[in-house]
């Protein structure tokens, strides 16, 4: 499987520039001799991330948008040759319901089908976050097969509750995708953002313990001040980062997935196997479900 | 016979670390400059007021170093009470980058509305001098085709030492999430002349002034406290990590009188529509 990570940098409430943008990159991959068989996009990756209220006349119905990325691609020469499958951070309309979302589209040369949506679980709403004053949350978290093996989305906030990584594995993902928008801080550690620091540990400790492949996509470049941290990775299922775009501008990320990998991982550690065989005894324990399910919810001291 | 077990002492409570990397602060904050001038406004040319301290000195590094020293557009802006030695030290900024340079004396401009004020205070005539400087950035911008730039760090703007929509109004301010003491260490590494990092800071605005006899506290000891106080302890949290309560309470009280000066102005909120309240849109939207 041959991925592209696209780390986009959009300017601000100037969306036909940004397809531009998109258009032209899409261009510059649908040239190269062998063909991409996917190409993944940050969170928010056409309209930038911090809109508040403006994120109404910034969202998209999923089927609109769909289309007018399939066309984006059908227009760049050379990409007629086969499918490609594409992910893409947005804002969603949904019937007057809003949704932080991202799509997964499978693009054929002259049609093209959504697989799947997912709708943003965990929208952060503290310190500079403001999300679910503008956004409603998404209700579930789902694998869905594509025709590479079986995949989940989740967006940023999503991937920093190790419950949902898990869950995804557990729903037999092989591969995760994570479009992302992380405003930068923390200058203490040479080289690299404490913020950027962070997400590396959380992807890397993901993908060893359940043995799956993470493709993070970083949107890139400052928004009032705040400047989204890029940084796009490709983890593998031993934990290696084999690919990791820079913090600032916008970047294409070439990688190689062989989900072989995938089995020769889990052969190696299987953690994911163990806790198959365990979950029943940690989910229906009666403590658990009594906390989660009454008031006593509240963590206790 | 066998011996004690050997025992390692957790190190608690701690302060948090203000250590920062200096290549990546700089780089960070030159993109922040390009992006915010060059590729979000399409404006090519910055106007700093160097005013000879450490602040606007490291202003002036980072435009040079994102946009280049010809389009870096350094103010000098003296009163006649200003200290000779401040216009010293912005010289030896101006010398380092080669950057291109004006020095307007406002003397002229302050005393012109004073002869009608004769009687005002040294706080009076601070904040007309402080004011006055903005008018020439601004102007200037204007006439350059560029933007002023701020030089405020986020201890003044957190203890309110500053004159409110004076120092705090320039559309864009890169060190105004760095700590004073964060400032030096960004300082050194981009090679601001010793003479500056190393003086005593002041606002210069009356003879043997020093922001930290007007604070009444040191930089140091300020950035640590403040530096809880932002992570939200109590005092006696913050005492315990090796301040006075004394210290910790000079401290908050700046903070605590200071909000209104980080807003901008009140506005009467009378409809479903009020702008920032209910009609959001982002700065740079």
């Amino acid at each position: 499987m041959k991925l592209a990570i696209l780390q986009t940098k959009p300017r601000k409430g100037d969306v036909s520039s940004n397809f531009a943008q998109l258009g032209a990159a899409f261009a510059q991959l649908a040239a190269e001799e062998r063909p991409y068989d996917a190409i993944v996009l940050p969170e928010a990756a056409l309209t930038g991330y911090f809109l508040e209220g403006a994120v109404y006349e910034s969202s998209f119905e999923a089927s609109v948008l769909a289309q007018r990325v399939a066309d984006l691609w059908h227009a760049a020469p050379g990409s007629g040759r086969g499918p490609v499958d594409i992910v893409l951070g947005f804002y969603e309309n949904a019937a007057g319901t809003y949704y932080n979302s991202a799509l997964y589209l499978s693009v054929g040369p002259a049609s093209h089908e959504i697989v799947h949506v997912h709708r943003k679980m965990f929208l952060p709403t503290y310190g500079v976050f403001d999300e679910e004053r503008f956004l409603s949350r998404g209700r579930r978290l789902q694998a869905f097969d594509t025709r590479f093996g079986r995949a989940a989305i989740l967006i940023c906030e999503d991937a920093w509750h190790a419950l949902l990584p898990t869950i995804a594995a557990i729903k037999g993902a092989q591969l995760l995708f994570v479009p992302s928008a992380s405003p930068g801080r923390g200058l203490s550690r040479a080289g690299r953002l404490e913020s950027v620091e962070h997400w590396r540990e959380l992807l890397r400790s993901y993908a060893v313990e359940h043995g799956i492949y993470i493709v993070y996509a970083g949107l890139a470049g400052f928004e009032g001040g705040k400047g989204m941290t890029g940084s796009s990775m490709l983890v593998a299922p031993s934990g290696e980062i084999v690919a990791a775009a820079p913090a600032l501008g916008a970047h294409v990320i070439r990688a190689e997935l062989d989900f072989g990998e995938v089995e020769l991982a889990r052969a190696g550690l299987p953690l994911l196997g163990d806790l198959n065989a365990v979950l029943p005894d940690l989910l229906f324990d009666e403590e658990l479900v009594d906390r989660v399910t009454s008031r006593s919810a509240q963590p206790s001291l | 016979m066998t011996s004690a077990l050997p025992v390692i002492d957790a190190t608690v409570p701690r302060l948090p670390s203000l250590e920062i990397d200096g290549p990546l602060a700089a780089a960070w904050l030159e993109e922040f400059l390009r992006d915010e001038l060059v590729v979000r406004r399409g404006i090519h040319n910055a106007v700093v007021g160097l005013s000879g301290g450490v602040d606007s000195a490291v202003t002036a590094f980072l435009c040079a170093r994102a946009l280049g020293p010809e389009h870096t557009y350094a103010i000098r802006m003296p009163y006649r009470s200003s200290s000779p030695d401040s216009l010293a030290d912005a010289q030896r900024v101006i010398d380092a980058l080669g950057c291109r340079a004006t020095t307007i004396d406002i003397s002229p401009a302050v005393d012109g509305y004073l002869q009608y004020e004769p009687e005002a205070d040294a706080r009076r005539r601070g904040n007309i001098m402080a004011r006055t400087r903005m008018i020439v950035l601004f102007d200037q911008s204007q006439k350059l085709g560029a933007l002023p730039i701020g030089t405020g760090n986020k201890t003044e703007r957190l203890m309110g030492y500053f004159t409110w929509h004076a120092d705090d109004s320039p559309p864009l301010n890169p060190l105004g999430d760095l700590f004073k003491t964060q400032v030096w260490t960004l300082a050194r590494y981009l090679g601001v002349p010793r003479e500056i990092v190393d003086k005593a800071p002041s606002a210069d605005l009356e003879a043997n002034q020093t922001d930290e006899g007007d604070m009444g506290i040191t930089y140091a000891k300020a950035d640590g406290i403040l530096s809880l106080i932002l992570l939200g302890y109590d005092d006696a949290r913050i005492a315990a990590r090796g301040f006075s309560l004394e210290e910790v309470a000079l401290v908050r009280k700046r903070v605590d009188g200071t909000h209104w000066k980080r807003h901008l102005p009140t506005t009467a909120m009378l409809s479903n529509t009020a702008i920032n309240e209910f009609y959001l849109r982002p700065v740079d939207y």
